[in-house]
């Protein structure tokens, strides 16, 4: 095979990538050729957008790319159908219906994505490192995007930690490829064996500390909760949901590397981080802060799978668990949504009497981050339980199991004000309400097809 | 047609939420037609089957990557609590019927509502109803038949599963739909006891799937499936870790039975629930815990069962005589309920144990107990369901479950008295009941095994008996301080026929037996593996 059939028959692997770029660069022009006030075309731009990469993930063939910089695996893939699905239900649960900017916030969640995307497929230290970027900045935007006192100070405390942890990345990057003697993944899976230990312990830690940023876990979680609490809801569901489906990969893919105790620290951070995050959790009284710790203690869960990366069921079980958390919490999110002068738990009184199936929607979400079957979240906690017991950490296994009951508590407490009555209930908004109701039922779909999906993601393991 | 039987009651739940503008009197009788179906089907499933061994078995590939599936089937073991649970639930919807007023949400209101047409004593506590809340009772009165019938199709399924995942499945879902009943439909304090209730029985579920897990990582190849499961017995002779996986599991049921000291989320939920949720709480979900002994715990660890039967027998006989002390120690009507059912469940997992301790020597004693286990679950399903019924009758007319606050209503509910003595008898072991069948089974297959054991929980009865009598002089004897209503048409027509049932099963117990002892006398041979 020749350099230029190589090079075409990568594009062609990378086209949702692709697809996914080029949208956002069409609908940035083609947005500021629009009337201010009717910009929903951009919007439809971006669904189609977003098919097409679907198409083309199914479709599509796998491998490495560029010089196995990029892998276009099982997870890979898994990941962009995740988060591809993520962005058209945001776009199905965001209404901007004349807001003069609308283009630049498709634009920016298109390109947040694709750099979602990138962290999960990146086989390469430099180019996670370009991925982070990619992820972050459009996120920093985006948070700040209603230009509102809150909105600011979220979108100043995100950037400076995304800032500092981004710096302390590239550090991390530098020192691994140093020692390492090359960036990508092969070569570092051959030479760091042979590398001084300390430094590799060190550079690999520091690029760590980027991607505990992106997902949301311990110790790089401190922003989660106030940019939620500060951003839009279908902002605050958007940085939650789609940067961390991409980072979560991406340390799978660093902790597969040797010669570290990698599972250990990741199963301590996984501890720390549903720990944490329950316990935080516990008595908040705002909706969002009260969902901001829920997806940190769930990135606790998922990182279970990343320290079971040795059992054959781990991938798919942590693909699986991706999949259904990313529906299940913008299903909640788009309850939220549906309702933004609803902030604390008591404005939730008489949802059940006035909004019933809204209110089914609520407790299917919620209940489904519980991990009640039959939703899917349920299959992804089976499965990552008896993945991380087959890896020989039963603890971790029995950590999580006490972490579960305790989030009862604090997602009951949401659903106890919703089934009280009440004389008033505001008018839910039309579109979020359509969201939720698609991912509730999504939610348990997933848990019901889990066979499939699970058969789906198996090569990868 | 097993699937037709778990999933058409939530086919109708769907159906009833669905459906735009319908009456209450119209969800009711949906309900009602809905589950008289389903008992038909179920008297179908027991006609048609020929044991032993399992019936109407339908297998399909669900999540193949952890080799679990749909798989599911009935036997000996668990029809008869098919059964109760079809009867039960038809049961609790002709009770429904009679309501006319469903009060809405959290029970705030209940109280005062009733407090117009009722002379019970003044309560504190209640807000004033608000306003728009009659526009709003056909959602109240929906919401809580599809309720029901969700609650019916996930009973069924724990029953007749015979894969682990599906089991807990089901088993964590009715925790989730018992939840909803308490926490929408309960007393003043109901959210606290929901969430009571709620947070312990998934702490055991938990606990149960640990164990599971455990079972699953055992078995070789790796599965699910309760057949093979039991076939393999993948833990045989894997000391702590077998003993390990056993604590999880029984520690996970014994939550849901509830055995002491586990039992401290049954009486608050009991007394908060409204009256069906109670029926449908102590008749069948408390047998979700001990139906999981006999067809997971002793038939897949039968080497680390029959080690630790002692413990299982200790357990069961202080269930027996704990649950019995407080009950008669207990003022409020529906607590003593509910810590009888701790008391008979105890007599369940006494059975259980000493089946364990006996399976080496003793068969014919063993398929005794084992029989008398099955036949106590029943017998307490329709015994307990009717006497929670009555108790939301007493409810109905009083505002309060408070025994001083009643007395001599047998002159002026004559029907209501009989009912509930005869219930209350029954309870308590009369002979002619199915509850005496069962006990004595219950302890004639335990004696040989566990003499002390069964003579101390033999005390149980005594102080049952106590218990009831005293409750029954308070309520219906003396001198009449309240005059009640008696029992109106649906509710005779929803408690008496569980009376009946057990009258039949007390009289004429050998068609039950007759299904229960083939698959008692199979459960004995893999215990003493």
């Amino acid at each position: 095979m020749n350099s230029e059939m190589s090079m075409a028959a990568d594009l062609g692997r990378l086209l949702p990538e692709i697809i996914l770029a080029c949208t956002a660069v069409v609908g940035l022009l083609f947005g500021s050729f629009l009337p201010r006030r009717t910009q929903w075309p951009v919007r439809v731009l971006a669904a189609a957008g977003c098919v097409a990469g679907l198409v083309w993930t199914v479709v599509g063939g796998t491998g490495t790319v560029f010089a196995q910089t990029y892998t276009v695996d099982t997870a890979t893939n898994a990941i962009r159908v995740a988060v591809l699905g993520s962005v058209l239900l945001v776009l199905v649960m965001t209404r901007l219906g004349g807001h003069a900017r609308e283009t630049e916030f498709v634009i920016l969640l298109l390109l947040a994505a694709l750099g979602a995307i990138l962290l999960a497929g990146a086989n390469d230290l430099v180019l996670l490192a370009a991925a982070y970027l990619l992820a972050s900045v459009p996120l920093y935007a985006l948070t700040g995007f209603a230009k509102d006192g809150p909105g600011t100070e979220a979108t100043l405390k995100f950037y400076l930690l995304g800032a500092l942890l981004g710096t302390t990345m590239l550090f991390g990057v530098m020192l691994v490829s140093g020692v390492g003697r090359g960036s990508d993944y092969p070569t570092l899976h051959h030479t760091l064996p042979g590398a001084p230990l300390a430094a590799v312990a060190v550079g690999a830690v520091a690029v760590l500390a980027g991607l505990v940023f992106k997902a949301g876990a311990v110790p790089g979680h401190f922003w989660v909760p106030d940019v939620t609490e500060g951003t839009q809801p279908a902002v605050g569901a958007i940085v939650t949901t789609i940067p961390k489906l991409g980072a979560v990969v991406a340390v799978y893919r660093l902790a597969t590397l040797p010669p570290l105790n990698w599972p250990l620290l990741i199963a301590v951070l996984a501890a720390a981080t549903m720990t944490l995050g329950n316990l935080a959790a516990f008595f908040q009284r705002d909706v969002r802060r009260l969902l901001a710790y829920s997806t940190i203690s769930q990135v606790g869960y998922l990182l279970m799978a990343v320290a079971a990366a040795g059992a054959s069921l781990a991938l798919p079980s942590l693909l699986l668990y991706l999949a259904a958390y990313a529906v299940t919490n913008l299903g909640a999110f788009a309850v939220v949504c549906a309702l933004p002068r609803a902030r604390t738990l008591d404005d939730y009184a008489g949802l059940r009497a006035h909004r019933p199936w809204l209110a089914v929607c609520l407790a299917v979400c919620l209940l489904g981050l519980v991990g009640t079957p039959p939703t899917g979240v349920f299959a992804g906690k089976l499965t990552i339980f008896t993945a991380t017991f087959d890896a020989g950490l039963g603890w971790l296994v029995v950590v999580a199991a006490v972490n579960t009951v305790a989030s009862v508590f604090y997602y009951l407490r949401w659903l106890v004000p919703a089934l009280r009555t009440s004389d008033e209930f505001p008018r839910p908004d039309r579109a979020a309400s359509v969201a939720a109701y698609l991912a509730a039922p999504a939610s348990v779909a997933v848990g019901v097809l889990a066979g499939p999906i699970l058969a789906l993601m198996a090569p990868a393991g | 047609m097993l699937s037709i039987v778990v999933f058409l009651p939530v086919a109708v739940a769907v159906a009833l939420l669905a459906v735009p503008r319908v009456s209450d009197a119209v969800v009711r009788w949906l309900w009602v037609a809905a589950s008289a179906v389903e008992l038909v089907l179920v008297v179908v499933l027991w006609v048609g089957y020929d044991g032993p061994g399992y019936g109407y078995e339908v297998n399909r590939r669900w999540i193949p990557s952890v080799s679990s599936g749909y798989h599911i089937g009935v036997d000996g073991l668990s029809l008869p609590l098919v059964a109760v649970t079809a009867v039960l639930f038809l049961a609790c919807a002709v009770y429904a019927l009679g309501r006319t007023e469903r009060p809405p949400a959290s029970g705030l209101t209940s109280t005062e509502a009733r407090r117009g047409t009722s002379p019970g004593p003044p309560r504190a506590g209640g807000k004033t109803p608000g306003t728009g809340r009659e526009a709003r009772q056909s959602n109240t009165a929906r919401s809580f038949a599809a309720l029901f019938l969700f609650l019916e199709t996930v009973c069924m399924g724990v029953f007749v599963s015979l894969d682990l995942v599906l089991f807990f499945v089901f088993f964590d879902l009715s925790i989730v739909g018992m939840y909803f009943v308490i926490a929408g439909w309960g007393h003043r304090n109901a959210a606290r006891a929901a969430l009571q209730f709620f947070l312990y029985t998934f702490l055991g579920s938990l606990a149960l799937l640990l164990g599971f897990i455990g079972l699953y990582l055992a078995a070789e190849p790796h599965t699910f499936d309760i057949v093979a499961l039991t076939e393999q017995n993948p833990l045989q002779g894997k000391g702590t870790v077998a003993t390990l996986v056993l604590v999880a599991i029984v520690v996970g049921l014994a939550i849901k039975t509830p055995t002491v000291p586990f039992h401290t989320w049954l009486p608050p939920a009991h007394t908060e629930a409204p009256a069906e949720g109670s029926a449908i709480l102590a008749g069948v979900l408390l047998k979700l815990g001990t139906y999981g002994f006999v067809r997971i715990a002793m038939p897949m660890l039968p080497g680390t069962w029959r080690d630790w039967a002692v413990a299982i027998i200790v357990v069961g006989v202080v269930s027996v005589l704990y649950g019995a002390l407080v009950a008669l120690a207990q003022r409020d009507f529906k607590r003593m309920i509910a810590y009888t059912s701790v008391n008979h469940m105890g007599y369940v997992i006494l059975a259980v144990g000493a089946a364990g301790l006996l399976s080496t020597s003793d068969d014919q004693a063993h398929d005794l107990a084992v029989t008398g286990a099955v036949t106590q679950m029943v017998s307490h399903g329709l015994i307990t369901g009717a006497l929670f019924l009555l108790a939301g009758v007493l409810w109905e007319r009083g505002g309060t479950y408070d025994l001083d606050a009643y007395g001599g209503i047998a002159a002026s509910a004559p029907r209501f008295a009989g009912l509930t003595a005869v219930a209350a008898f029954a309870s308590l072991g009369l002979p002619g009941f199915s509850g005496f069948i069962a006990e004595f089974q219950i302890f004639t297959g335990a004696l040989p095994g566990a003499p002390v054991a069964t003579a101390l929980a033999f005390l149980g009865i005594l102080v049952t008996a106590a218990l009831f009598l005293r409750a029954f002089q308070r309520l219906f004897l003396g001198e009449p301080a309240t005059s009640v209503g008696d029992l109106t048409v649906t509710e005779t027509l929803s408690i008496a026929p569980l009376m009946v049932l057990a009258v039949v099963l007390g009289l004429f117990p050998r068609f039950l037996l007759d299904l229960v002892e083939p698959a008692a006398r199979v459960l004995g041979t893999l215990v003493s593996r």
